[in-house]
């Protein structure tokens, strides 16, 4: 069934290396008006992504691959050292812990927020009444600044005052020390994580639950399908392309996050829950003594990290588009 | 669905954006610096950084900088930054020769930007140092040479809630070493209120908080694995295990520690000279006591409180003029007002009589300050930011139990190596 939807990939776009089709043939030298117009339109985007995007991305590049000390930082003669900060990171006892940190928070939290998300957005794709309010009211952890949402997370998990050890308390469960065991603090980021996290997968998830058509629906009820079957063969593979972007965007955004951890347990205690992003900020600004190389390097690790699974979406998607 | 089927170029695009806004988020050590800086300022007009953004315009410290200006025949331009803000920002300014006129910054830091080349030493820009106490005017000094001079000074001390320890039975002139308060805090516990609360957070501020147990053993930040700081480290451990302070203050800032306290249920808790405004409004009978050593004594808290330091200018004509600033800020009746505002100890004895004449109270916080010790003295420096690091990740495994006390002060100390 999903084949008849998968026509529109098969357009016939082999060629990516030539010019515009639109370009006259190459004997004319000149550029005609239009191309410099062209060009002019081009500059603003261009000139923006170079200074924002280009810019920082080369100056990181750059200090992961010298050794910078706060000396050679204000005198700019910092000596090249090639891969050295690199070394520096993959030897560091923080590292193997952080890796492993990154990896259990990543997937984790986008299993549950992907989960959580697609069983809301086919709830809330039944239309009963309220049914917007509600949805609206499940957008607020994304609407809330992050400062905000960490702070609470981490007063109602405080070990002695929080409400939540109050409440387990309350039915007769000894108190958790949420942000201060290291058993406990990586459960507690993603816990927080994932509440941030659900209403972008409801949203995004819902928008794709609409643009299946209605039909299907009744001639697979009509067939005798029940809503189970309904679920896994029509909703989940019809929404698999809207599913694969959503867990990248969520893998991208899920990677980078620093200041839910950083706010409620600052990567700690004693690195238990320290993943890449706050091992860099802490190497870069968390001491008084910066370590501007090595935290770049860091970041980059983490760049590469996601730019390797954005090679792996391309893949799949253009797989998919072949078969 | 099909509107999610880009063409393979936009797609990589899009995948390198991503890529790239991980990039940028992640690690945002790029490039640029305030324009705040003295090049884009005329002749006449001088730079103030300072790490005081609660001082809006028409504050107290606002108009002593307006003031000085005025005296040395020039306008101000202040920027109050956050604290932990400035170190960065400063580095940056200074990369770009950018570097405000006068700057303000937390004492540890002053021989990080000193050892960056980016401030000048007394002997450059003739500031009179003489008049401040030496044990504050240590943590300015590095190599020999002096970068700054105080602005005023803060310390740690045990604030105690005189109606706690009456109701337990305790008489706070018995607490006089770590058995004595330890035995203070089996006695409130089993009154039912609770002992202690101090900060022991993953940052400089675990550190800065830890540090008067640490000297108070006799240990010394060059040996963090040495008997003395595990028994340090260990008296903390126990009153976790025994109940005696909570479990929080492994997430405690000294602002949330100081909450705690504010409860009223809590029979002491270590905190700062700028808490003294805060205490007042507390609604309780609170007493202070010096942190008491291992085998009774004071023992040495840090110094905290900033530096006016004179950061290095491409132009060396305008040291003469910002020298005439910072004298006037740091004058004895300037001093007086600015430490009233920011509840400091002054760092002369001039002004510390003064405060004291009007306050008998502070007596004991100037006694602290006298006996305090800098962070970054005994020659350190630099090295001190890394001890520190080491040591407040120390506190963290063995109060969270992921390590014991030694184990974990092995570990710091071969980390710092």
């Amino acid at each position: 069934m999903s084949h008849t939807t998968q026509v529109p990939h098969r357009r016939p776009v082999p060629d990516h290396s030539g010019a515009a089709p639109t370009a006259p043939p190459r004997a004319r030298r000149r550029p005609s008006s239009q191309q410099w117009a062209a060009w002019a339109f081009l500059t603003p985007v261009t000139l923006y992504l170079v200074l924002f995007y280009a810019y920082p991305l080369y100056r990181n590049l750059d200090l992961s691959l010298r050794n910078y000390t706060v000396r050679s930082f204000v005198q700019g003669d910092a000596p090249f050292t090639g891969l050295a900060n690199y070394r520096t990171v993959l030897d560091d006892p923080t590292f193997a812990p952080a890796l492993l940190h990154t990896v259990v928070f990543t997937a984790v939290c986008l299993a549950f927020q992907y989960a959580i998300g697609l069983a809301l957005a086919v709830f809330f794709n039944q239309h009963f009444r309220l049914s917007a309010t509600l949805r609206a009211l499940f957008l607020v952890p994304w609407l809330l600044p992050l400062i905000v949402s960490a702070s609470t997370w981490s007063w109602m998990l405080n070990s002695d005052s929080g409400i939540v050890n109050t409440a387990l308390h309350a039915v007769g469960i000894g108190p958790v020390n949420w942000l201060t065991s290291p058993s406990w603090s990586l459960t507690s980021v993603i816990i927080a994580n994932i509440w941030i996290g659900v209403p972008f997968n409801l949203v995004v998830l819902h928008s794709g639950l609409q643009s299946i058509p209605a039909g299907l629906y009744e001639a697979a009820a009509l067939d005798g399908a029940g809503a189970w079957r309904r679920f896994w063969s029509i909703t989940f593979p019809l929404l698999r392309p809207v599913s694969a972007i959503t867990l990248l965007l969520g893998l991208v955004y899920t990677l980078k996050v620093f200041d839910i951890i950083w706010i409620m347990t600052k990567g700690g205690p004693a690195d238990s829950s320290t993943t890449f992003a706050t091992w860099s900020y802490q190497l870069g600004f968390g001491n008084l003594l910066p370590a501007f190389g090595p935290g770049a390097a860091v970041g980059n690790l983490l760049v590469v990290a996601a730019l390797v699974f954005g090679l792996i979406y391309m893949r799949v998607q253009r797989k998919q588009g072949l078969s | 669905m099909n509107s999610f089927s880009f063409s393979r170029r936009r797609r990589l695009t899009a995948a390198a954006l991503t890529a790239l806004a991980v990039a940028t988020t992640a690690t945002a050590c790029g490039s640029g610096s305030g324009s705040a800086g003295s090049e884009a300022a005329d002749s006449g007009t001088y730079t103030v950084w300072d790490p005081y953004p609660q001082f809006a315009k028409g504050s107290a410290w606002v108009k002593l900088l307006d003031a000085c200006g005025a005296e040395a025949g020039v306008k101000i331009k202040r920027t109050g930054f956050d604290t932990s803000d400035l170190t960065n920002k400063a580095l940056l300014a200074a990369q770009q020769d950018n570097s405000a006129d006068v700057l303000i910054v937390d004492n540890p830091v002053v021989s990080t930007l000193a050892e960056a080349g980016v401030l000048t030493t007394t002997d450059d820009n003739k500031l009179d140092t003489s008049a401040v106490d030496p044990n504050l005017l240590a943590a300015g000094q590095s190599g020999g040479k002096t970068y700054g001079t105080p602005i005023g000074a803060n310390t740690l001390a045990l604030y105690y809630n005189k109606e706690v320890l009456k109701a337990a039975g305790v008489d706070i002139a018995s607490v006089k070493d770590w058995p004595s308060l330890t035995a203070a805090l089996a006695k409130v516990k089993k009154a039912g209120k609770k002992g202690i609360t101090f900060s022991a957070i993953g940052t400089e501020e675990g550190s800065f908080q830890f540090l008067p147990w640490f000297w108070g053993s006799g240990a010394k930040l060059t040996a963090l694995d040495s008997p003395e700081a595990v028994s340090a480290l260990t008296l903390w451990k126990d009153w976790l295990a025994d109940g005696y302070a909570p479990n929080s203050v492994l997430n405690n800032t000294q602002t949330t520690s100081w909450q705690e306290f504010a409860t009223g249920d809590y029979a002491f808790g270590e905190n700062g000279t700028w808490q003294l405004a805060n205490a007042a409004k507390a609604g309780f009978d609170y007493g202070v006591i010096p942190v008491p050593g291992a085998d009774g004594g004071n023992a040495a808290a840090p110094t905290g409180g900033e530096f006016v330091t004179l950061p290095v200018q491409g132009d060396t004509g305008r040291y003469a003029t910002t020298q005439k600033i910072a004298t006037c800020l740091t004058s004895t009746q300037n001093l007086y007002d600015t430490d009233a505002t920011l509840s400091y100890v002054a760092p002369t004895t001039e002004v510390q009589d003064k405060q004291v004449a009007a306050d008998p109270g502070l007596q004991t916080w100037v006694n602290a300050v006298k006996a305090a010790k800098g962070r970054t003295s005994d020659d350190l420096g630099t090295k001190y930011p890394k001890i520190s690091e080491q040591l407040w990740k120390a506190v963290q495994s063995a109060l969270s139990g992921s390590k014991s006390p030694e184990d974990a002060l092995s570990a710091a100390q071969s980390a710092v190596k």
